[in-house]
């Protein structure tokens, strides 16, 4: 890592990919709100059916997930395969923790 | 990116050094446990929101448009501290304090919706809590995320205090970066948080 110099060109090559990720975070930003105000517009209007309000948010809930995940958080950068075993085992292990409670309690 | 031709500034301070790439490692490695946590809450509080012993449950209780202010209050303020990060990686100082500050703003006023939220709770409802499971699981739930929440302002006021007359070095650089990711974080668990306790707990 230490042997490596930055010449100008780099550096031009580099701002230029900046613009282009920062155009990417904005549009992630409002894809997020506008996607969260579907949710609860969903919710709060009375003609549409609870069978697919539900399914609905859920669906919602994910896509926020993946993006806040993926984009801010930095998951499509390059080496972070280990980053991202540990997130998605983390949340595979909370929907099976989630799943089990819910049967147990419920049961 | 100021005149750094000479090589000096890296375009990634925070994963510069071993450190830097180290601690961002644990930070995963932490998150990934703190999933764990918030799932056993939610599934517990998910199981339990029909135990309401005749009390308010979250039909008559939640507001949707206050929970929706608390919302984009959090979604923002994740959007800043991420801004936050992109001014460090360009290295201009003064506008990354400018972002993180505007983020402990917003999460400090998304700290007093939610305490006056349960202070409407107990006060005009009645729901204390023990009154319930119902209300056991949703203020345990929702007191995990505020406390994670509180501890996250606590966290960045004390790094941008302490790196006043630093300013951005490979050192300081992971600091921030990792309340970046923390602060994310933080609001994934509030998106299932809204879906899952209060829009699922207002459809029924």
């Amino acid at each position: 890592m230490t042997a490596k110099r930055y010449t100008v060109d780099d550096s031009i090559k580099e701002s230029q990919s900046q613009k282009r990720e920062n155009r990417q975070f904005y549009v992630t930003f409002i894809l997020m709100l506008v996607l969260t105000a579907l949710s609860f517009v969903a919710v709060a209007s009375e003609k549409i059916p609870s069978g697919f309000t539900i399914p609905f948010i859920l669906l919602i809930a994910f896509i926020l997930l993946v993006l806040q995940v993926v984009i801010f958080m930095h998951l499509n950068d390059k080496n972070t395969e280990f980053p991202t075993l540990f997130f998605f085992s983390g949340f595979f292990i909370a929907i099976i923790t989630i799943a089990t409670l819910m049967l147990l309690i419920w049961w | 990116m100021q005149s750094d031709q000479t090589g000096v500034l890296p375009p990634h301070p925070e994963k510069a050094t071993l450190e830097g790439r180290n601690k961002i490692l644990g930070l995963w490695f932490f998150i990934a446990s703190d999933v764990v946590l918030f799932a056993s809450l939610m599934g517990t509080h998910l199981a339990l929101r029909g135990s309401t012993q005749g009390a308010p449950g979250p039909q008559e209780l939640f507001h949707l448009e206050y929970v929706a202010l608390m919302t984009f209050i959090l979604l923002t303020s994740s959007m800043t501290s991420l801004l936050g990060i992109k001014a460090m990686q360009r290295y201009q100082f003064k506008q990354m304090q400018t972002w993180f500050w505007l983020t402990v703003l917003l999460g400090l006023s998304f700290l007093g919706l939610e305490i006056y939220e349960f202070y409407q709770f107990v006060i005009y409802h009645g729901l204390g809590f023990e009154t319930n499971a119902f209300a056991s699981s949703f203020y345990t739930l929702l007191g995990f995320h505020g406390a994670h929440v509180t501890f996250g302002i606590l966290w960045v006021v004390t790094l941008l205090i302490r790196s006043r007359s630093q300013g951005i070095t490979t050192y300081t650089a992971p600091k921030f970066y990792l309340f970046s990711l923390y602060w994310h974080f933080v609001d994934v668990v509030w998106v299932f948080v809204f879906t899952l306790v209060y829009l699922m707990g207002k459809v029924g």
